[in-house]
């Protein structure tokens, strides 16, 4: 196994397929009464966060705590980063504290990268600007075995602010090393044409892009981009790429629904879908931990 | 070199005699559950089960345990060790329970095995049920039903092959070949 997880882009899909193997014994973990192994008992986990994140970083936090690791939590705001430390001697601090695991989610591309080269510490990336987030692609490829039955073969539509979303980038590497059809939908400003040059079809039509697939993953759209241009204004977003029950008729009749959160319902998809059956949201959180324990647990291993 | 210690029919004997001990030692079957060490230990349990249905005419309950997450070398080891099944589907508080592996050697993995075990309840009992003990304790652990004890050295290894793994019945010794 690898020392670090800083994407997907770069990983094996056998390595993929044993954190996904590792990932349910650890999901039937999660079913007991003790929910929690003493297997990195001793080692310390440092979830360095520096941007905003409740959902990603309770989970890393409680998979830590269900593999028996100390934590630590530095949040951005709280920390010397502040005062003008360098993103490096951040780290570098860090790993003099007896770190065994640097948790990074930064919001320019490639910090995790740059880390890894710097520290002995596995370092695994919790999101990096626009360019990965790889345990939420792994436990959304956990999610659509768990609920299809394989990934091979699937007809996989991403739908929303492509442009900016680290999720659907890792979700695309992954599932096509995995023989899945991805299609990215959403308005030109948002999903350029180019994008196809990661083996995936563009759809500029929600109603194209959405026959008969068998997974419909919506991205939650940026507020905080609304008066960049991209879009006119959330209603006209919502009116022509909001996933609403009606759109939803077009894919498969077995079709699930995925959404990465924090959802905006209302916006990009409507509350009588994620509240509905074919809705998988909570389930991705619960795969979330698993998948984040089987990763820490794998890359738990010692190095030279 | 290889050499052949057990074959089919010695095995059969063995698991013959090991069931009749677990039934005659826990004076029949009642609150009694058996629980196979993955990889080799489950197989051994299921056939246990299916003898002592035989001699008790009982159904018993039998589960799998993966002790890769309570191992004490996980600290040291390079790779992680591949984590398999494990499955205890019913209550085993107050159960007595048969930890069942294939061979005996160091007693760690029995020593994580009866922590992972500890996990799922309290039971009022465990036994341990090995198909052969090699000796080589580090621990000090001791088997309640031995099929075999096998004086080996540490430099050589024992493999359990069974026919549920595609292979014939048979348990080898395989010692380091000698520089010639």
């Amino acid at each position: 196994m690898l020392k670090d997880l800083v994407g997907i882009k770069d990983i094996s899909k056998g390595d993929i397929e044993s954190v996904l193997d590792t990932a349910s014994s650890f999901k039937d973990v999660l079913k007991r009464d003790i929910k929690k192994v003493p297997a990195l008992r001793g080692k310390t986990a440092v979830n360095l966060f520096f941007e905003p994140s409740t959902r990603t970083r309770t989970s890393f936090e409680l998979a830590e705590k269900r593999l028996s690791l100390d934590v630590v939590n530095i949040a951005a705001t709280t920390s010397s980063l502040v005062k003008g430390e360098s993103l490096i001697d951040t780290a570098l601090n860090v790993q003099a504290l007896g770190a065994d695991f640097i948790i990074i989610r930064h919001p320019s591309s490639g910090s995790p990268h740059l880390l890894s080269r710097h520290v002995r510490a596995s370092v695994i990336n919790a999101g990096d600007g626009i360019n990965e987030h790889p345990t939420q692609a792994l436990l959304d490829a956990f999610t659509i075995k768990e609920k299809m039955g394989g990934i091979e073969g699937l007809s996989i539509a991403i739908v929303g602010d492509i442009l900016h979303s680290r999720v659907a980038k890792s979700n695309s590497y992954l599932l096509t090393k995995f023989g899945a059809e991805v299609r990215l939908i959403g308005p030109p400003t948002l999903v350029p044409r180019d994008l196809e040059s990661l083996g995936v079809k563009v759809f500029h039509d929600m109603e194209g892009g959405l026959r008969d697939v068998d997974v419909v993953m919506m991205l939650r759209i940026q507020m905080e981009r609304q008066d960049k241009g991209f879009f006119p204004s959330t209603l006209e977003y919502s009116r022509y790429w909001g996933l609403t029950a009606e759109r939803l008729l077009k894919a498969k009749k077995e079709a699930i629904v995925m959404h990465p959160g924090p959802m905006n319902r209302g916006v990009e998809i409507a509350s009588e879908i994620a509240d509905s059956e074919r809705s998988v949201i909570l389930d991705q959180v619960t795969n979330g931990l698993a998948v984040r324990m089987a990763v820490m647990y794998l890359l738990g291993g010692v190095r030279e | 070199m290889t050499k052949e210690l057990l074959n089919k029919k010695d095995i059969e004997r063995i698991l013959s005699r090991m069931a009749h001990e677990i039934v005659e030692k826990n004076k029949g079957t009642s609150n009694l559950c058996i629980v196979g060490i993955q990889r080799g230990g489950v197989h051994l349990a299921e056939r246990l089960s299916k003898k002592i249905k035989e001699i008790e005419d009982r159904d018993i309950q039998v589960g799998s345990l993966d002790i890769a997450f309570y191992r004490d070398d996980l600290s040291i080891r390079k790779e992680q060790p591949t984590v398999r099944q494990t499955s205890v589907p019913f209550e085993i508080t107050d159960k007595k329970v048969v930890l069942v592996d294939d061979v005996l050697f160091t007693g760690r993995s029995i020593r994580a095995a009866m922590d992972a075990l500890m996990d799922f309840g309290r039971p009022a009992q465990i036994q341990l049920a090995v198909l052969l003990d090699r000796g080589h304790r580090e621990l000090p652990i001791r088997a309640d039903y031995v099929g075999k004890n096998i004086p080996t050295s540490r430099a050589e290894s024992v493999e359990v092959q069974l026919e549920e793994d595609g292979l014939e019945d048979a348990v080898l010794i395989v010692s380091p070949e000698k520089d010639a």
